[in-house]
């Protein structure tokens, strides 16, 4: 019965130091040596200050910018210190609520265009961060933007482009459009 | 729809390639044949040994290694509960974050032990970096080792005759450690960071953002209470927000034997949702690979220990077609998105340039395709991390993860625990196969007799028991049903899922439901334990009653064990116990909540 204790005890603290001191530092060390902008949070730094990261989502309302995809974060949207999603059920009626005010602050803001509106652009994201939109999302609101900025669709359209990704490798995951990252050439190119 | 076809088939190709020689590695690594690329780290497993007083040429009986496990297993809650008290005190908490509850401290050190990593608490918001790393990434490792030595030990009980022990507890955790998690970890959590997945020590960074936010919040005077206007309202203030705190960690680390160990618990409260849990589509493909990779190769090892590679064939293609079948349903369910959408003038086909389909509760990065696909997964598994929401997703998208689960997760399964869950099921396939023709049954050469089936039911029969005897509990209480968050039937799967992830070692949720009480914490506390190691002691008795038998040889009226008849006989086996058992559950959640959607539609 109590024989058994001093190898638990002891291969505890040993396999305790090895994979939970020894291992982390490992991975840390050459993380930071070879890939640190990438260990680090893949920020945007502008002028010396991060302005946020290519990874993780922000805000955005003026009908002037690309909107990313909506957040269920708290207090605040896209709060990259309290990940969460909605945990809105299907059939739940706060869901639909939520939908439908959506697609009419969109349709509010770009008034006249009646294209039915990319799902990923009216629900929340898992992370309550998703620092993407797909590419039908940016191109729905391509028009409101180049009309707001005063600017040529094909420049927009260009600008979008060069934001987009396509699948990794040909074939894994979803094309998609960096919102942030869009949004920050938008204003570097006026 | 092609690409997403050929995304999965890519998956499902390169697990099956890699789970003959990941099998291969791990049975060398249990024989103590040690392959090349480990073999220099013999002497420090030695030296381990000599300092812990092990003989590792020492066997035991099933009794002392349940015994050494279980030790094993409550210095490991001990530990993680006292790390998540004391972590105010203790360093590597560069955000000053406090004692974590004596309820929640409970409910995490039991879920982490157990390999559940059912989550109550927010991590980025409540856990030290020591605790995330010293506390909760060590269970990571040592959950996984202690499955991967029993199921070990259960092969050996088939592959053994006349034989009164089962292998040495210390000798399986540990090379199951060194030799297999450990640099299959080290290597996968440096490929993560160069996606992008942050490991690092430093406080959470702020950004300043391009368009700030703002939201309302009721004002509060210097004693902290509300301010009333004149007609006793609350005064609300309008907070403006210009900074964005972004959360950090030595999180690649993590998320590689989160993964590996099938156990799931995320650095952050979105899992492996968060982008830096999960930056890429790449990142998202290996870390599927990871959570199969060993449940899959320990078919092949298990093959070859009882000598013949077609039993461990013929358990991965039950495994398989059930995964295959599971995952149909979950991709097409999601793809239909969500009929109420559609009125509102919202676009949810698939295109060129969008995934369409059900999107709530996804990221767009993995889109349809690789939500379902990893949500199918992990419920396949005993892993539970997420990429998206199953709370939000379509009634019979959200059913796959809860009946998977409820059938023990045998299909792949977690790490041992998937295949000695699924040879269990085998034997009681045998014994129904033994009555139907009125012969005593036998597996590779065992008689199952009484004892046996004894505890195959035992296995079979405890977590339905406790997962519908705690749900039923849960919505009879006031206690159980105020956490409930949506309304209606599913409400009723929030609760029924939370148990039945907890007693499968499961640890996803469907999250909606506040189980971060008193209540919850304690219930599923014991659940998780319970779903252990009530399991785990009648697997290791079964194993001992099985080594000590004799081998009889096969003769014509044997029943081939190898052959597709057995895959379809265990296939049935495992559908059949869990449809009889919880059919009529799943009907008052998910399957009324679909015909709810379907027809108001």
């Amino acid at each position: 019965m109590l024989k058994e204790i001093r190898p638990a005890v002891v291969s505890f603290l040993l396999l305790t130091l090895l994979t939970g001191i020894a291992y982390p530092l490992l991975v840390t060390g050459i993380s930071q040596a070879t890939m640190s902008a990438k260990a680090n949070g893949s920020l945007i730094v502008k002028d010396g200050k991060p302005v946020g990261s290519s990874l993780i989502g922000q805000s955005f309302s003026d009908p002037k910018y690309f909107w990313g995809r909506p957040s269920a974060t708290g207090p605040v949207a896209n709060n990259a210190a309290a990940s969460s999603g909605s945990n809105l059920g299907p059939t739940n009626p706060a869901l639909l609520d939520a939908v439908k005010g959506r697609v009419q602050a969109l349709r509010d803001a770009d008034p006249g265009n009646t294209q039915p509106v990319p799902v990923d652009l009216v629900t929340a994201s898992a992370s309550g961060l998703d620092p993407h939109i797909s590419p039908a999302a940016a191109e729905y609101q391509l028009a409101r933007v180049a009309r707001l900025r005063g600017l040529m669709p094909e420049a927009i359209h260009k600008l979008v482009a060069e934001h987009t990704e396509g699948r990794q490798f040909g074939i894994l995951g979803e094309p998609r459009v960096n919102v942030l990252e869009l949004n920050l050439a938008l204003d570097a190119a006026r | 729809m092609i690409n997403g076809l050929l995304q999965i088939a890519l998956y499902l190709g390169v697990l099956l390639a890699l789970a003959k020689p990941m099998g291969a590695y791990m049975l060398r690594v249990y024989e103590g044949k040690l392959p090349a690329v480990v073999r220099w780290l013999a002497p420090a497993e030695n030296l381990f040994y000599r300092l812990c007083g092990v003989d590792s040429k020492q066997e035991m009986r099933w009794t002392r290694y349940a015994l050494a496990a279980l030790w094993f297993s409550l210095l490991g809650v001990l530990v993680v509960y006292g790390l998540q008290r004391l972590q105010d005190l203790l360093p590597l908490n560069p955000q000053g974050f406090g004692a974590v509850t004596p309820d929640s401290s409970f409910n995490t050190a039991l879920s982490f032990v157990t390999n559940t990593n059912w989550q109550g608490y927010v991590g980025e918001t409540t856990m030290s970096y020591l605790t995330q790393m010293a506390g909760l990434a060590v269970q990571n490792f040592f959950s996984a080792a202690t499955g991967m030595a029993v199921a070990i030990a259960l092969i050996r009980g088939f592959a053994r005759h006349t034989s009164e022990t089962i292998g040495s507890f210390w000798v399986d955790m540990t090379r199951s450690t060194l030799y297999v998690l450990l640099p299959i970890s080290t290597v996968l959590a440096l490929v993560l960071v160069s996606q992008g997945v942050v490991q690092n020590f430093s406080a959470y960074e702020k950004a300043t953002l391009t368009e700030s936010v703002s939201y309302d919040q009721p004002k509060l005077d210097d004693s902290g209470n509300q301010v009333k206007d004149a007609a006793g309202n609350a005064v609300i203030e309008k907070v403006v927000v210009t900074e964005q705190t972004i959360a950090m960690g030595p999180v690649a680390s993590q998320e590689a034997i989160k993964q590996l160990g099938t156990n799931g618990g995320g650095f952050f409260n979105a899992n492996s949702a968060h982008p830096f849990e999960n930056p890429t589509p790449f990142a998202n493909f290996l870390a599927m690979l990871a959570i199969f990779i060993i449940p899959a190769g320990l078919c092949y090892t298990f093959g070859r220990m009882v000598g013949d590679t077609r039993q461990g064939w013929a358990i991965l293609a039950s495994m398989t077609i059930l995964f295959v079948g599971f995952l149909a349903v979950a991709e097409y369910a999601e793809q239909q998105g969500n009929p109420a959408f559609t009125a509102l003038g919202v676009d949810q086909n698939v295109s060129a340039t969008q995934s369409g389909g059900n999107m709530e509760g996804k990221e767009t990065r993995f889109g349809i395709v690789n939500s379902a696909l990893f949500a199918t997964i992990t419920t396949a598994a005993s892993c539970g991390a997420v990429n998206s929401m199953h709370d939000s997703f379509t009634p019979l998208g959200g059913l796959v993860p809860l009946a998977q689960i409820q059938l023990g997760e045998v299909v792949f399964g977690g790490v041992g625990s998937g295949l000695y869950g699924m040879l269990v099921y085998a034997v009681i396939a045998v014994f129904l196969a033994g009555l139907m023709i009125g012969r005593t049954p036998e597996y590779l050469g065992k008689k199952i007799e009484a004892f046996d089936i004894k505890m195959a039911s035992l296995i079979i029969l405890l977590p339905p028991l406790i997962i519908l005897g705690g749900t039923a509990l849960a919505v009879m209480l006031d206690v159980g049903r105020s956490s409930i968050y949506n309304p209606g039937a599913h409400g009723f799967s929030e609760v029924l899922y939370a148990f039945s992830s907890a007693v499968g070692n499961n640890g996803s949720a469907f999250a909606g439901i506040s189980a971060n009480t008193p209540f919850y914490n304690t219930a599923l506390g014991f659940s998780v334990w319970a779903g252990r190691f009530w399991l785990i002691i009648p697997v290791l008795a079964l194993a001992g009653s099985l080594a000590a038998k004799k081998r009889i040889p096969a003769s014509v009226g044997s029943m081939g064990t190898h052959t597709p008849l057995f895959v379809w006989l265990l296939i049935g086996t495992v559908l059949l116990v869990g449809a009889l058992t919880f059919v009529p559950a799943l009907a008052l959640g998910p399957v009324i909540e679909h015909l709810n959607m379907t027809s108001v539609h």
